[in-house]
């Protein structure tokens, strides 16, 4: 926790807002001027106590404080570093520690992620019986068979996918773990669009788990592994753009050249890491965009909108295909509870902000609600079907633009 | 913690929600300040009530205990009204932020204390109505806060202060009782004597606002002048030439590099000030004010003239104005915020004189101003690492004080006189009028456990020891007063 980061908090305040923690709490210890707080308090010599580390473990690492904070506090780096002493200096109970253990084998691992999708492929009505007794066995175990989506065909994605009509552009695509195994229609739609946008897609079949998920866990070992592999596979490809549908991967990604050292970090500032719809809105449009006589709720991942800054690029996308109607979802700064990993580990308060983001999204009667990362997909979903309210189709902004691109008249 | 305070908590969790009454160390001490940091104390226990009743019990359990209590809303106060008691407990309203009715035919709002300002202005925009006074922390300062200091904004030269739009408040006086203090209850203005108390008085949990119609049409002007004098000559004008716009602020060169530092405001390159003047009302009207101040800022030398066309563009001419504080940690390690008043004439004076003081002691100082009605507020910039640094910024903000009191205006225009200034207080006032305020102070808090330690320089009379106070009180004793 360096201590010239805590410094540059005046207190002043003007984070507690937008920080969902302390809007659901209201306890200063929850909110981003607290939690640096604590910070500058450990720096001084307070050991990391239970309640501590529960207050560190709360933030969803969501960054709206960086967002809001007008003295430029970097919070961003200020959680991550606290995560990584966090997780050496403090012992946590057993329970918690095996399941931190479980999904750090689990998640960034593609094969295995594949493997564990079958005791999560339970249909809609099993879930629903034995989600209660879930719930008082580990309610962490309930939100993961919760959260898992409806099981969907594996697509095999090509190396290499042409681009359509005159080259404009080579980029590579990272498929990402959870995208690629919960999502892979997602991957799919993107490559289309890039390559019907006229960029040759380059997609290595060596790309692992990008280290996002360990990197916010305070995990940066780990991370550095996954960053080193994912800058070699990119590397080996021969492509010096890497394009990135999933807003968590994407702001890791940006910032690898900050989290390796030595030629690594010489490797990682060679590689442009961009967002899809980022990448898009600057290239401009080739392609034609047929109607799609939609209403639109378009959900601002933190990661994108926080951790990237990119609010306006994909709304763009969306008001230039034809008949298609935007909505703005009320609170649109506020986490939705999925971070990450967050709302296994903290399901009470994930579940709180999924339902709060729940109602605001129904809130708009939007028929379709677009969202570029997968948790958060995953995260309104199951909290819209909690609410029992009939549940909205989700798409990514991929989707969305493939099928005015392509002519569907309908999102798939 | 003391014995008395154990005990108390155990009191406390009896009358609150289970997790409302914190008492662990390292948690405590996140509410060791307010806004303004270099005053701390960690509380003796901190409470988290949810409604007006259980802070009543709250308040007196620490009457059973003799045991002093500060209220708090967001923490954003700026003069250390906030800090915490060692000895006593911090009522926080941060869980009471339900808006509880809107009554629009009747324009009035009624809100729990810890409502962010800005949470009424979005509960009624879409019906055309707002709620006036407008802090820059206005996003995040609780209602609750403002009623205590009496805030004010940019809008309030034209609009008024929180006093002018509270029309009645419900309040827990420091012996526990629940009151309800109206604008229209015949007799004495309690409710005017108890906006701007700064805590003293009893705790705020229930305020009814006034809600004011958007205006028609507004306009907002970006006037970059060479120099900060130029700057001020035009406000004077304007004021002079009987245009009262909705709002005048000034920047000086300073506090316009760090707001651009901080927000990329985009603001006309190589101005030594910026001055925004916002018109507001009837389309004809409003018209007709701006071409009058375009004139008079071209006239007193105005390089650069832009008007924002729509709320869009007007929200990027106010981004910089309203991040200038937060901003300056851009260019500074370390800061201090002054809130002081001068006669709008005698602004180009003071601000030399502050040039003046900001060069004998090398101290540099950032202007961020409501020009309109002379409300100044210097940013005394300093390095923390830098030995002797803070006790020379500290001087420099305390002879600017000075300079307002000697030309004839306030210690404070909006950030309340707290700790933090009512060493000031001597300074404008005489024994008797601290003694007379005393005397009010008394008549509402005879023990003195509300928020005791603030406003008044030292302890004096009735209020400023805690516990129940023995023998015959001094203003009694000489004659001066009566004891009820
Ligand atoms: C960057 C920045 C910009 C600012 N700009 C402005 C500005 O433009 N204009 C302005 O006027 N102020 C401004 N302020 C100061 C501050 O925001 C105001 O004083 C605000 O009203 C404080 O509200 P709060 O909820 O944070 O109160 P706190 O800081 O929590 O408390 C302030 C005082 O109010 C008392 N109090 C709080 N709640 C209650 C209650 N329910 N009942 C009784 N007493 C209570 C406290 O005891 C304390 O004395 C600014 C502050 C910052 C940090
Ligand atoms: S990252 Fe999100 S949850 Fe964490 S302190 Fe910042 S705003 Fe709050
Ligand atoms: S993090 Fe930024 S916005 Fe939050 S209190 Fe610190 S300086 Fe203010």
């Amino acid at each position: 926790m360096d201590p010239e980061l805590i410094n540059d908090c005046v207190h002043c305040g003007f984070c507690l807002p937008s920080c969902p923690t302390y809007v659901l709490w209201g306890e200063e210890m929850d909110s981003p001027r607290g939690r640096i707080h604590l910070m500058k308090q450990h720096v001084e010599g307070t050991p990391v106590t239970d309640e501590m580390a529960g207050h560190f473990d709360a933030c969803l690492g969501c960054m709206a404080c960086v967002t809001a904070c007008p003295s430029g506090v970097r919070y961003d780096r200020l959680i991550e570093q606290t995560r990584a002493v966090v997780e050496r200096e403090h012992v946590r109970e057993p329970a918690d520690r095996a399941l931190r253990e479980l999904v750090f084998q689990l998640f960034p691992h593609p094969r295995r992620l594949r493997a564990m999708r079958v005791p999560l492929r339970l249909s809609a009505g099993l879930r629903r019986r034995i989600a209660p007794r879930l719930e008082r066995v580990n309610p962490s175990l309930a939100a993961m068979a919760d959260l898992a989506p409806d099981p969907v065909k594996r697509v095999r994605l090509p190396r290499r996918v042409e681009a359509v009509g005159r080259r404009r552009a080579t980029v590579g695509m990272l498929t990402g773990c959870v995208q690629g195994e919960f999502f892979p229609q997602v991957n799919a739609a993107t490559a289309r669009v890039l390559a019907m946008e006229g960029c040759d897609v380059v997609i290595p079949p060596s790309q692992g788990c990008c280290g996002a998920l360990s990197l916010h866990s305070g995990r940066p070992g780990q991370a550095r592994r996954f960053a080193r592999r994912t800058i070699a596979a990119f590397d080996r490809a021969g492509v010096d753009t890497i394009v990135v549908n999933a807003a968590g991967c994407g702001s890791t990604m940006k910032e690898y050249a900050d989290l390796l050292d030595g030629v690594w970090a010489e490797r990682a500032r060679e590689i442009r890491t961009v967002d899809l719809a980022e990448y898009l809105a600057e290239l401009g449009p080739v392609a034609r965009r047929h109607p799609l006589p939609l209403t639109v709720a378009y959900h601002d991942a933190c990661h994108l909108a926080h951790a990237q800054g990119v609010r306006s690029q994909p709304r763009e996308l969306l008001t230039a295909i034809p008949d298609l109607e935007l909505r703005e979802i009320a609170e649109s700064a506020i986490c939705c509870g999925s971070a990450g990993t967050y709302n296994l580990f903290q399901p009470e308060a994930a579940r709180e902000l999924g339902d709060r983001k729940a109602e605001r999204v129904l809130a708009t009667g939007a028929d379709l609600l677009v969202s570029a990362n997968p948790g958060c997909t995953m995260q309104i979903t199951s909290a819209i079907r909690r609410s029992g309210a009939a549940p909205i189709p989700v798409a990514h902004t991929a989707q969305v633009l493939d099928a005015s691109i392509r002519g569907l008249g309908r999102v798939a | 913690m003391t014995e008395t305070l154990d005990e108390l908590a155990r009191g406390l969790a009896g009358v609150l929600p289970p997790g409302a009454v914190i008492t662990d160390p390292v948690r405590l001490r996140t509410y060791e300040c307010d806004g303004l940091t270099h005053h701390r104390a960690v509380p003796g226990i901190v409470v988290l009530p949810e409604s007006a009743e259980q802070i009543a019990a709250v308040v007196r359990l620490c009457n059973e205990y003799g045991v002093p209590f500060v209220a708090r809303g967001a923490g954003t106060g700026l003069s250390g009204g906030a800090l915490p008691r060692a000895d006593g407990v911090l009522v926080v309203t941060a869980k009471m932020r339900r808006i509880l009715q809107v009554d629009l035919a009747d324009r009035r709002a009624v809100v729990e204390p810890g409502v962010t300002n800005l949470a009424i202005t979005e509960a009624v925009r879409e019906h055309g109505y707002y709620y006036a006074p407008d802090p820059s922390s206005q996003q995040v300062c609780t209602i609750g806060g403002n009623v205590a200091e009496n805030s004010g904004g940019a809008h309030c030269l034209k609009y008024g202060f929180t006093v002018n739009h509270v029309l009645a408040l419900e309040i827990v006086t420091p012996d526990g009782d629940i009151v309800t203090l109206d604008a229209d209850d015949p007799g004495y203005d309690l409710l005017g004597a108890f906006v701007g108390s700064e805590g003293t008085l009893g705790i705020t949990t229930k305020v009814t606002v006034r809600l004011s119609r958007a205006p028609e049409t507004v306009t907002t002007l970006l006037a970059a002048f060479g120099s900060i004098e130029q700057g001020g000559q035009a406000v004077s004008a304007i004021i002079g030439a009987g245009v009262v716009p909705a709002a005048i602020e000034m920047m000086d060169a300073l506090a316009i590099a760090a707001a651009e530092a901080a927000v990329a405001c985009g603001y006309p390159a190589g101005a030594g000030a910026v001055l925004i003047v916002e018109l507001d009302g009837p389309a004809a009207e409003v018209a007709h004010q701006f071409a009058e101040v375009e004139r008079i800022c071209r006239d007193n030398g105005a390089f650069e003239l832009r008007t924002a066309a729509g709320p869009q563009e007007r929200a990027a001419v106010w981004k910089g104005r309203r991040s200038a504080f937060a901003a300056v940690g851009r260019i500074s390690p370390a800061y201090i915020v002054q809130d002081g008043v001068v006669p709008r004439t005698a602004l180009p004076d003071v601000l030399a004189s502050i040039d003046r003081l900001s060069a004998e002691y090398g101290i540099r100082v950032a202007n961020v101003f409501h020009a309109g009605d002379g409300n100044l507020h210097p940013l005394v910039l300093f390095d923390d690492a830098e030995p002797g640094a803070e006790e020379r910024a500290g001087l420099v903000s305390g002879r600017i004080l000075d300079l307002c009191v000697e030309h004839g205006g306030s210690i404070t225009g909006e950030h309340g006189v707290g700790v933090d200034k009512s060493r000031y207080m001597p300074k404008m006032f005489t024994d008797d009028d601290l003694d007379t305020m005393q005397l009010v102070r008394c008549a509402f808090d005879p023990r003195g456990l509300s928020n005791p330690g603030k406003v008044f320089p030292t302890p004096r009379l009735c209020g400023e020891v805690p516990g129940v106070r023995r023998g015959v009180h001094p203003l009694v004793e000489s004659g001066r007063a009566e004891q009820f």
